[in-house]
């Protein structure tokens, strides 16, 4: 009699997890665990040819390799090769060389460090009055959702003037962002909730990226006055001035929420950052690591890609586990814990290669004016109750953060 | 994380490709991959000898494992060319800078590229981009004699696409028959020496183009860039108080983090822009894709992920 060996077919527990269920999605650390210890790649087997990849080293390679994991048939579950998009493709994430370059060589430098010496001084002063008069009045403690009042409304300020768009309607940002971020999951409830207002959305956000609409001296006349260059053509425009509005704002509004959780259950850090408030890039990077606010990209197997012991087969959907793999114990110590004292350059919360994040110094910016400004006011951030989630399939987000905050000096 | 050091490449290969033009291919000596780049983009070359030369990347940025330039033997064997087609062989290591782009392709629905000499290296992954793309395009394409014409083989292939025109049997290129009708569906690629430059935008001026549809590249042998210090240097860390020795095995974010500088790094490829440092005094070595010619120039900034040092001693804010 002959023994096959099953192991080789088996597949693990962790497999026929939906990742996208409300558990995981409130608690994706558990799942991301097994997923990592089940090997570099794994089948999802609730989706149709769909592979999951958790381990930093495997995740950081896969980004990089452009090549072979590409990102034009969609970085969503859907297939764009298959399906039609829910929206025209954008000309930065959800394109490959080489219609990725010009896009990406127009906006890099218009959201570069340099670029936003200009912007630092003005962030810093909306910064203080925006704590300011939330402060004001208050007693020597005062009890706020910091999502709201702090995370969202800050960002709020200062980015879309940024871009340029005008005041009214801004109401929109934030429902089309999180609708755009659910999207990229499987058509599931969370797609199912957003969908009847997305059209409403869309087109404030698209009406908002023409030339006229815009004002003449923010990110968005920037991108058009590179179109009148020819470095991109006139049709480009308006899209790469929508990529600002979609990726730019829920992302950051969760970065701070991140950022605002760690120093509320972290009150030594907090102190020292009240210290030295130069420490609040670290502390913010470290944030992103530790939350990893975006969580998840997709991408498509362009050629048969051995990894490991698995061939992911050309056409086939590969989910980038991004929090995953900030949270390998195979890369970091005591991965789970937000550490000032770690370095967490490297961490995979902005992606990396060539479509990483062209806003991610956008967001430092505004986490360093926030922080900065808190840090002079506020003594200690406490939590006041245990925040709850909003569920988005791409994002890992607070719905609520009560805190006490204890003014300084008082 | 590692930090990159001192960029080696090794030659993994070595042709001809007309008279007097060698072609090198590079790579990684363990084979990881190289940085990526965009047609028109070149990288920086410091030979054993000591010299650093530009060279613009002609190869297939698809194959992220491989480098390809070409160099003309220059009269006289300026600028390292002598060196590179005497003595470089195989096997023979190099350092790298780069790549940069100064002279980026930008979406067109036609194309005119025009070429002189060795000028064709850059615009060879311009004209595979505009396949691809399916844009509409030619290439006049002119030289001294046709031997001494670089891939011509290659571009036979595009038929008649490609206009050879070597000057010893049909003169001068025709420019005024091939962009004397100025257009607004097209942009120009011109790549060569100096007079071949004179010349098109003379002409592009005269009969009166947008000037934003020429885009030129002029093809120089001259020296550039400061050589690679092979000797270690210090580096003044103000913030942390502290100096450290830079030794070609390490990168200067390594040395700093090494010393209990807080840096932020991500990309550590010179690319994200997340380690700038502001220089507050030394020449920095700028081995970034980042800065702009003026940028670099300032000198007031650096990406220490790649970058490194002119002078003897660095000061940085960190
Ligand atoms: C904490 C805040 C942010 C996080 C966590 C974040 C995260 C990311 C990630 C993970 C990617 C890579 C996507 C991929 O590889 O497929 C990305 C790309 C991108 N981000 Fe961000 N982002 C943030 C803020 C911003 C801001 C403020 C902007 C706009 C100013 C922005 C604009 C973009 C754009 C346009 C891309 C596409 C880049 C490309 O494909 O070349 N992001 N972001
Ligand atoms: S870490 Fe990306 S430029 Fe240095």
């Amino acid at each position: 009699m002959t023994t096959t060996p099953v192991t080789s077919t088996a597949l693990p527990a962790v497999a026929a997890v939906d990742p996208f269920s409300p558990e995981v999605l409130a608690d994706p650390l558990p799942f991301q665990a097994a997923l990592r210890d089940a090997g570099p790649v794994v089948p999802l087997t609730r989706y149709d040819d769909l592979y999951g990849m958790g381990r930093y080293a495997d995740v950081h390679a896969a980004l990089v390799d452009w090549q072979r994991f590409c990102s034009s048939a969609g970085v969503g579950l859907s297939n764009f090769r298959r399906e039609a998009p829910w929206r025209p493709p954008s000309l930065l994430l959800e394109a490959d060389p080489p219609h990725h370059d010009a896009p990406r060589r127009v906006l890099a430098p218009i959201l570069g460090p340099r670029a936003l010496r200009r912007l630092r001084e003005r962030w810093f002063a909306v910064a203080e009055e925006h704590v300011d008069a939330l402060l004001a009045g208050a007693g020597p403690v005062l009890e706020v959702d910091a999502m709201p009042a702090l995370a969202e409304a800050f960002p709020l300020r200062v980015f879309p003037d940024a871009v340029g768009i005008p005041r009214e309607g801004r109401e929109h940002l934030l429902p089309y962002g999180d609708h755009l971020f659910n999207a990229f999951g499987p058509p599931n409830d969370l797609v199912a909730k957003g969908a009847p207002h997305v059209a409403e959305h869309a087109g404030w956000v698209n009406a908002q990226c023409a030339r006229e609409v815009l004002s003449d001296d923010g990110f968005g006349a920037e991108i058009w006055a590179a179109a009148d260059r020819g470095d991109i053509t006139h049709d480009q425009a308006p899209l790469v001035v929508r990529s600002l509005l979609s990726a730019g704002v829920d992302t950051t509004v969760h970065g701070l929420g991140a950022v605002l959780r760690a120093m509320a259950t972290h009150p030594g850090a907090w102190d020292r950052l009240r210290a030295d408030p130069t420490l609040s890039r670290v502390a913010f990077e470290e944030a992103i690591r530790w939350e990893s606010p975006v969580q998840t990209f997709f991408r498509t197997a362009e050629v048969d890609v051995p990894v490991g012991d698995t061939v992911v087969p050309e056409g086939a959907k590969i989910l980038m586990f991004l929090g995953s793999a900030n949270h390998d114990p195979r890369h970091w110590d005591d991965p789970d814990a937000f550490d000032l004292d770690r370095d967490p350059s490297g961490h995979v919360g902005f992606g990396m290669g060539l479509h990483q994040c062209v806003g991610q110094h956008v967001a430092r910016l505004e986490a360093e004016a926030l922080l900065t400004a808190l840090a002079a006011r506020v003594a200690r951030i406490e939590v006041a109750a245990e925040p709850t989630r909003h569920l988005n399939n791409t994002m890992h987000a607070f719905a609520t953060q009560p805190v006490r905050l204890h003014l300084a000096g008082l | 994380m590692d930090s990159t050091a001192v960029d080696r490449l090794v030659v993994t290969g070595k042709s001809s490709a007309a008279e007097g033009v060698a072609v090198l291919e590079l790579a990684r000596p363990d084979g990881r991959r190289l940085p990526d780049w965009t047609p028109g983009a070149h990288i920086d070359v410091t030979l054993a000898n000591g010299e650093t030369r530009q060279y613009s990347l002609c190869g297939d940025r698809w194959d992220a494992h491989r480098y390809r330039v070409a160099v003309l033997r220059e009269v006289d064997g300026r600028g390292g060319s002598a060196y590179v087609h005497d003595e470089l062989a195989a096997g023979d290591p190099v350092t790298l800078g780069g790549p940069r782009n100064n002279f980026a392709m930008v979406p067109s629905a036609r194309y005119v590229f025009v070429a002189g000499g060795i000028g064709i290296t850059p615009l060879l992954p311009m004209i595979r981009q505009a396949e691809r793309v399916g844009a509409e395009w030619t290439l006049l394409y002119g030289g001294r004699r046709r031997a001494s014409m670089a891939f011509l083989d290659d571009l036979a292939r595009y038929g008649d696409r490609v206009h050879v025109v070597p000057q010893d049997e049909a003169g001068l290129l025709p420019l005024a028959s091939w962009l004397g009708e100025p257009r607004t569906d097209t942009v120009v690629y011109c790549c060569g020496p100096a007079p071949l430059l004179a010349a098109v935008e003379q002409t592009v001026a005269t009969v009166g183009w947008a000037p934003h549809r020429l885009r030129t590249e002029r093809f120089t042998a001259t020296e550039v860039g400061a050589p690679v210090r092979d000797a270690p240097f210090t580096v003044e860390l103000t913030r942390t108080g502290t100096t450290v020795t830079v030794t070609p095995q390490i990168s200067v974010l390594a040395a700093a983090r090494d010393a209990g500088a807080t840096t932020l790094s991500s990309c550590e490829k010179g690319t994200c822009g997340t380690c700038e440092t502001t220089v507050l005094g030394g020449v920095p070595d700028h081995r970034d894709s980042i800065l702009a010619d003026h940028e670099r120039a300032a000198g007031d900034c650096m990406f220490p992920c790649v970058s490194r040092s002119c002078t003897d001693r660095l000061v940085l804010d960190l």
